[in-house]
């Protein structure tokens, strides 16, 4: 864990987020995340190699319903909100040439 | 009396009398709102010929004077639930202008139950921060001191109840965004069981701790909220189809027996010492009402609040990859898509926000999953297994919900690990995914500040919480306690 805060690049993990930061929030970002991934390396004091991950608290697991036909939104009021639509579609900008 | 200070059962009582109709109860507190909402700004949104015309239909339809648990009472938003036809933001410049398509489940349980849906009230930004400072239309004042912060991230929805301008209001709580600005701003605020209330329409922050839940002025207008909200829903897979018991019959059954588990690791030093003061006093009056105090432990409360900023923002980086300008919100163009999610992104999340989904992407990015995310689920199982424990020894756990009392604004701003802090109490209920209330219990001296009591129960049994703090409540004058503004 130590190794990692060494060698964090936050411009590859913006790259990930798919999320641009100007020059001062990557130095800001990284002055506060280096001292809360230091923080976070409490975990490493604990013994875990026998431990269970959780990944929710809840007692259920594979919840399936009957696949029948149900109403949905409309179409219309799902498009509503959308930055660009044109004939019932999303429109974004051209991804295969 | 004016109206708008009674509580829900106060007014409900009054509604089936007919002495006071829907359309007069949802004017009083938009007067209310209009008088004092310029100094505090819990609200972000509100309608009020929208909110009078539901009221009028609810008067002609004869709801208010039926057995509706909730007719003709008009109930506050946290600007993350979705109700249809009025905007959810988030109180985010992502979202801004967005309009709800459908509504939460619990918001067509309110619809069921006759109540009017008055308003959207503010928050951190994406329910992320202790504070309400992240919200990008500005922070809520704490009605008990102008300079101060309500608590967050549900700090709208507390300072509404809290100052008279809601009989009741709804948040969300991931790491204690309900119970935390309860405590601040002196409401009672209940963060249900994992899996009780559906989060369906519940905008998702983390979704394995995320949890929706009441505010309100007392811990019996609690009960009723809750059997209003909880149910099993299918549109939510986590919803647990288990039985919802009558939350009001339980209450006044006493504390009589009860053990009260008071985990050593919740008086810390450093602590406030009036919060602690206040608290021990509050343990002392459930003694004397005839529970039985026991020590417990929760050994790895330490280790929560790590465990909580990497799978909360890990999750949540996952969760706000949906806002990318393309379904919704605005959109900022680019070269090409990436680009533009880029750009988008960019401009429209405010600072804290784009520092979780940093630190969520890096903690399950290659290379570092087992290190950061997956120790850190490991580490989970062990603060679940603490509470599993402690259980077998008390019947509910007492603690401060919060270390000290509201801050100042700007105090915490610029240090989120000292504002993640803040959290150290609130947070292990959402790891472990039980069910915990706030309720007052004092305040400090000067300047004069609510101080709030956590009462934790085990998975599903809300009753026996609700029936503590509501004991405790009634032995004491804490909760008729108002602000004067």
């Amino acid at each position: 864990m130590g190794e990692g805060t060494n060698t964090f690049d936050i411009s590859y993990v913006a790259h990930l987020a798919r999320m641009h930061l100007t020059e001062a929030e990557k130095e800001k970002i990284s002055a506060q995340l280096k001292d809360i991934l230091a923080y976070v390396a409490k975990l490493n004091e604990l013994d875990v190699s026998k431990v269970e991950p959780t990944a929710h608290a809840t007692p259920l697991s594979n919840v399936l319903r009957k696949d029948e036909v149900r109403p949905s939104i409309d179409r219309d009021k799902v498009l509503k909100n959308a930055p660009e639509q044109s004939r019932d579609l999303f429109i974004v900008p051209k991804i295969v040439e | 009396m004016s109206l708008y200070t009674l509580t829900v059962h106060e007014l409900r009582a009054k509604l089936r009398r007919g002495e006071v109709s829907a359309r007069e109860a949802t004017q009083a507190l938009l007067d209310r709102i209009r008088t004092v909402d310029s100094k505090l700004k819990a609200y972000l949104w509100l309608n009020p010929e929208d909110a009078l015309a539901q009221a009028d239909a609810i008067d002609r339809s004869g709801i208010a004077k039926n057995g509706k648990l909730l007719g003709g009472v008009p109930i506050a938003i946290k600007d993350v639930i979705n109700v249809d036809g009025q905007p959810c933001a988030c109180a985010s410049k992502i979202l801004k202008g967005h309009t709800s398509v459908y509504d939460a489940f619990v918001v067509q349980r309110l619809r069921q139950a006759g109540a009017v849906l008055l308003g959207r009230t503010n928050m951190d930004e994406f329910a992320m921060g202790s504070s309400t400072e992240n919200s990008s239309w500005g922070v809520t004042r704490n009605p008990w001191d102008l300079e101060r912060i309500p608590g967050g991230s549900s700090g709208g929805s507390a300072a509404a109840v809290a100052a008279d301008e809601a009989f009741a209001a709804l948040g969300s709580d991931t790491g204690g965004s309900i119970r935390q600005p309860a405590s601040l701003c002196g409401c009672v605020g209940l963060k249900p069981t994992y899996g009780r209330v559906s989060r369906y329409g519940l905008v998702a922050f983390a979704s394995s701790l995320d949890q929706i839940g009441p505010f309100t002025k007392t811990v019996a207008d609690t009960a009723l909220m809750l059997r209003v909200l909880a149910g099993h829903d299918q549109n939510d897979s986590t919803s647990v189809p288990q039985s919802v018991p009558n939350y009001t019959a339980a209450l006044g059954k006493g504390v009589k027996g009860l053990r009260i588990g008071l985990p050593k690791e919740y008086f810390i030093e450093g602590m406030d010492r009036e919060v602690e003061a206040a608290v021990r006093a509050a343990i002392q009056k459930l003694q004397g009402l005839g529970a039985d105090v026991v020590e417990i432990s929760l050994p790895h409360t330490d280790y929560a609040v790590a465990v909580y900023y990497l799978i909360a923002t890990a999750e949540a980086s996952a969760n706000l990859a949906r806002f990318d300008g393309v379904r919704y919100g605005a959109r900022v163009t680019g070269e090409d898509v990436i680009d533009m999610y880029g750009k988008t992104r960019g401009a429209g999340f405010g600072p804290e926000v784009k520092r979780r989904i940093i630190l969520g992407t890096y903690a399950l990015s290659a290379g570092y999953y087992d290190a950061y995310y997956l120790r850190a689920q490991k580490v989970r199982t062990l603060i679940r297994q603490d509470f599993e424990k402690a259980f077998e020894k008390c019947d509910v756990v007492v603690t401060p919900t919060s270390p000290e009392v509201a801050f100042r604004i700007g105090e915490k701003a610029d240090d989120p690990l000292k504002m993640y802090l803040s959290d150290i109490f609130t947070i292990s209920v959402n790891l472990a995914g039980i069910c915990g209330v706030s309720l007052p219990c004092g305040f400090t001296a000067s300047p004069r500040l609510p101080i709030g009591l956590q009462v934790l129960g085990k998975p599903f049994d809300e009753e026996t919480v609700l029936r503590v703090a509501h004991a405790y409540e009634q032995a004491t004058e804490w909760h008729k306690q108002r602000p004067s503004l």
